[in-house]
């Protein structure tokens, strides 16, 4: 038999607001515990939320960004459940009236295009973090209240792979928006997913698994693999699978049951009474529109129809929204866009992989890799110059300055190398004797002669161009 | 002292002209308070020490002209939040909690210079008609000391009744104002929905709760009540109307000439024949001073009782889920693991008619009930709604009874929730549609000598006409001016 999968994924994306949603606690991470709280934020008797408009704001964007339709009346729901890291016992979210709606991203899985559904969009409160030793459990309410965009797809992912091109699509998109940092391993973008399998031509759902807080793209799409063969295995075995919740173990790569769904938690949500339903104007939302930025794909088509860039490059510089504009602004201060673009694909990349660092965590500025790529472009160093001097700018130099300090500027000045290229022929008559026989070697042998005069320092062009001049006067 | 014979201007005036002190009154009212407290039982908490310390501290800076509640003694309900004083909702749950902020009302009076002599008894978490859920004590009614108070906010009322103070805050629900107000013959002001911040109350109804103040007279009620509203940005659900100086309004001029009143019908179903003579008479009274009165229907009253201990009790059950003994608060001792930690504390920490509400309101919101009961219940709060605004067309208030009986007797009703329950079937509605409401002294009955209140409900926002018909009422009658005689009869 064979089996047609369905896979739904639920994002959480953390917003990068300063304070809290409902409070105005800052939003800070790597405090002592419970040092960003306050009485709202332990669920202390007498308090009230009061709602971050920029929460909303943020929450727009992110909706336009994934082209849904926003709402234009929400009001908020609680969620209710007990748990030491959620004090009030209940999370104020959105469940009736979503702030987007019906929106949709485009991936490419092997070349073959495909539109995935998103359901619906909630803002909501991050809960806090317990944590436990053998003698105590603690709770630290620093991340209690933090804003939470949660991103609910529609069953249109067909396999793990469409499931982390979605991810990918989805991260990247959001991460232009500027609204959140989406880092898997901080914890900024968490993924919860569910699978089932079906028989071909069935339009009756399998029953779903589900797993949360896989902490990469790498391990969803394990996951998810070994889930839909797991499936495949029991139902062709003649088993049935149950409504469970499963936990993937990165080290054996295997997923293993956590527990078992007896019908669906009950969250007895209600509207959230102490905060008035939001209306969301017409205005408001044109406004953000206008203040979003330029999405990857009007990145990419920028780059190869205006700027000269292959497809490939464009895509690979489109990958964060921190490499796109560091390469807009060098393109801007003059550098030119392919060296530009090479550069940053290759030697910026792999130093980044190599120190395992972020672009905008080093030294390198675009001005300063636009004024090496200018001096290359010149000739004022050579691309074996120009080695040294990206080491000089990614420790924060000036290329100009720092060339001359360390000596690093080539000899274009015929005025200066004739003398030299004189010498070396006065010096070398069986060569000029050779080139007149027709043996090109010798132009060969004599550029290196001129070069070791200059330690290397001779501009190639120049040299060649005076070279070739002389010989053809002998 | 007492405070019955007086008023806040005339005991501001006398601390402004130094006809005493802040320490001399603050000193009395605690004379006095002690002399019937171990009747009445208003009082969770006196708060003697730091309210003469206050005084003195007042006396030292002096009082000024604008200063009208600069040393003026008053008290405070024990379910709003005091930072330093003890507030336990009268739950065993909060026993010791001893608040780190105060309420926004709490802040106003503290930067108006007041003088909190205390915290009163309510039922636990302001559930309840009575007090007799106080997880403490009952408070006793002044008038006869065999009867409730009323509830929830039956020791503020009673502190009032028993002239302890001028004037105490109280939290209304469902009635927790009105109703206390009427079994004790005082001033009760429920203002309308968002009028006052709600930052500080101990949650029970959320977009039901509303504070405001049991006075002896209209007046001081309308002066106090000006002093605690106004937009809070704490409490998202506050309004930003500006706040009128009612008070000003209360004059020699002021008169319910012409005024459309409108007597709902359905008031009077199941009232007790002795409050209904009372109302009666008030009705004539207020059409001899020339007000048109009219009577009307509210055709889905009967209903309001039923969604209102629905709705209520849904957000209670969600907003009490925070004592979870994790925190603050009540921990059971010897417990095993989390879940032990919740369901011991909460099952010992709560009294019965708490729980009663958590299992009625959780049981609503649940999967499956959810339409039939929440969904149901809103439906009808609008209904109720719409009841009003219809009626508001044409009339400037609704007068009728605030409740269908004078006070009970301890005891009497306790073990019969839903008979407890319909004591609010005339105070309910108001909380369903956010008005403003008040209930003043209109006589007594002539089958015990209890007092019966008048309630007089306005439209949102526009507590000043309700405030002109109850000055106008009460400056025409002399029921306010009668006192009890505490342990006598009356």
């Amino acid at each position: 038999m064979n089996f047609q999968t369905t896979i739904g994924l639920e994002v959480h994306v953390e917003l990068k607001t300063n304070s809290k949603i409902y409070s105005p606690s800052p939003v800070e991470y790597g405090d002592q515990p419970n040092a960003n709280t306050n009485v709202i934020d332990w669920g202390y008797p007498g308090v009230l939320p009061s709602l971050n408009k920029g929460v909303v704001r943020d929450g727009i964007m992110a909706g336009l960004a994934l082209h849904a339709q926003i709402a234009h009346h929400m009001h908020f729901d609680r969620k209710n459940y007990f748990y030491p890291d959620n004090p009030k016992a209940y999370q104020i979210t959105q469940s009736d009236t979503p702030i987007a709606h019906d929106g949709w991203i485009e991936i490419e899985v092997n070349g073959k295009k495909k539109k995935i559904g998103i359901k619906e969009m909630h803002i909501e409160e991050d809960a806090g973090k317990n944590t436990h030793t053998s003698k105590y459990s603690y709770v630290d309410l620093n991340r209690q209240g933090t804003p939470l965009i949660e991103i609910v797809s529609k069953p249109d992912i067909a396999s793990p792979e469409e499931a982390v091109a979605y991810l990918e699509a989805l991260r990247q998109r959001i991460q232009f928006t500027g609204i959140s940092d989406v880092k898997m391993e901080e914890g900024s973008m968490r993924v919860d997913t569910n699978i089932s399998i079906r028989p071909i031509g069935s339009d009756k759902f399998g029953t779903k698994t589900e797993m949360k807080n896989i902490n990469s793209f790498n391990y969803v799409r394990k996951a998810l693999a070994f889930e839909e063969k797991r499936h495949q295995k029991v139902l062709m075995a003649g088993g049935h699978i149950g409504q469970e919740t499963r936990r993937y173990d990165e080290a054996t790569g295997e997923t293993i049951l956590m527990r078992t769904k007896e019908g669906s938690d009950d969250y007895r949500y209600f509207p959230e009474p102490d905060l008035p339903p939001v209306n969301v104007s017409d205005e408001w939302i044109s406004e953000i529109e206008s203040e979003m930025p330029e999405m990857p794909g009007e990145r990419r088509e920028h780059y190869v129809k205006d700027l000269g860039l292959t497809d490939y490059d464009a895509m690979v510089l489109t990958q964060t929204k921190e490499m796109s504009d560091f390469f807009e602004e060098a393109v801007k201060d003059g550098g030119d866009p392919k060296r530009v673009a090479n550069y940053l694909m290759n030697d910026v990349n792999s130093y980044l992989n190599d120190k395992q660092v972020d672009l905008q965590d080093t030294k390198l500025t675009p001005a300063n890799l636009a004024g090496m790529v200018k001096l290359i472009e010149d000739g004022t160093i050579s691309s074996k110059m120009a080695k040294k001097v990206f080491k000089g700018i990614l420790d924060g130099e000036e290329p100009n300055a720092y060339a001359k300090e360390h000596g690093l500027v080539q000899l274009s000045d015929p005025a200066q190398l004739q003398p030299i290229v004189d010498e070396v022929l006065d010096n070398n008559e069986q060569s000029i004797e050779d080139f007149k026989n027709g043996k090109d070697r010798a132009v060969g042998y004599l550029m290196g002669q001129i070069m070791k005069q200059t330690r290397g320092k001779a501009n190639p062009q120049v040299v060649t161009q005076l070279l070739m001049k002389s010989l053809k006067a002998k | 002292m007492d405070f019955y014979q007086t008023s806040l201007s005339q005991l501001h005036d006398d601390l402004v002209n130094k006809k005493i002190s802040a320490t001399e009154l603050t000193k009395e009212a605690f004379d006095h308070i002690k002399g019937n407290e171990d009747q009445v039982k208003a009082f969770i908490s006196l708060n003697e020490d730091q309210a003469l310390k206050r005084a003195a501290e007042i006396d030292a800076k002096g009082i000024s002209a604008d200063q009208l509640t600069a040393g003026v003694p008053l008290a405070v309900k024990d379910n709003i939040l005091t930072k330093g004083l003890t507030t336990t909702a009268a739950s065993k749950m909060l026993e010791n909690f001893n608040p780190v902020y105060d309420a926004t009302v709490v802040e106003k009076l503290n930067a108006a210079d007041y003088i909190n002599v205390g915290k009163t008894n309510l039922d636990e978490f302001a559930m309840g008609s009575s007090t007799e859920n106080s997880a403490f004590f009952t408070t006793h009614n002044p008038w006869d000391l065999t009867r409730v108070p009323g509830g929830s906010s039956g020791g503020s009322a009673a502190a009032v009744a028993a002239g302890d103070v001028l004037g105490a805050l109280g939290t209304d629900t469902g009635g927790s104002i009105r109703m206390p107000a009427s079994f004790n013959g005082v001033v009760g002001m429920k203002p309308t929905y968002g009028r006052v911040s709600r930052w500080g109350i101990i949650a029970f109804g959320s977009s039901f709760d509303q504070v405001g103040w049991l006075t002896q007279n209209v007046k001081d009620n309308a002066l106090l009540t000006a002093l605690i509203s106004g937009n809070d940005e704490r409490d998202m659900t506050s309004s930003l109307k500006e706040v009128p100086d009612w008070a000003a309004q209360l004059n020699e001029n002021t008169n319910v000439k012409g005024l459309r009143i409108a007597v709902p019908k359905e008031y009077f179903d199941g009232l007790d024949e002795d409050v209904q003579e009372v109302i009666k008479a008030a009705l004539d009274h207020l059409e001899s001073l020339g007000a048109i009165i009219d009577e009307v229907s509210l055709p889905h009253t009967k209903y309001g009782v039923p969604a209102y201990y629905i709705l209520a009790s849904s957000e209670a059950s969600s907003n009490l889920q925070r004592y979870d003994g994790i925190r603050y608060g009540f921990r059971a001792a010897d417990v095993k693991n989390l879940e032990d930690v919740y369901v011991r504390s909460r099952s010992e920490g709560f009294g019965e008619e708490v729980k009663r509400r958590i299992m009625l309101g959780t049981f609503s919101l649940s999967a499956g009930f959810y339409d039939a009961y929440f969904n149901k219940a809103a439906k009808v709060r609008r209904l109720i709604a719409q009841d009003f605004e219809d009626v508001f067309k044409d009339h400037d208030v609704i007068v009728g009874a605030t409740g269908a009986s004078t006070a009970f007797k301890i005891g009497a009703e306790i073990d019969d929730p839903q008979t407890m329950y319909m004591n609010d079937v005339l105070t309910v509605p108001v909380n369903m549609a956010g008005l403003p409401a008040m209930s003043i002294p209109a006589g007594f009955s002539a089958k015990n000598g209890m007092p019966v209140g008048l309630q007089i409900i306005g439209k949102a926002f526009d507590e000043q006409t309700v405030y002109n018909t109850g000055y106008v009422f009460e400056q025409t009658t002399d029921f306010h001016k009668k006192t009890p005689q505490l342990g006598g009869q009356n």
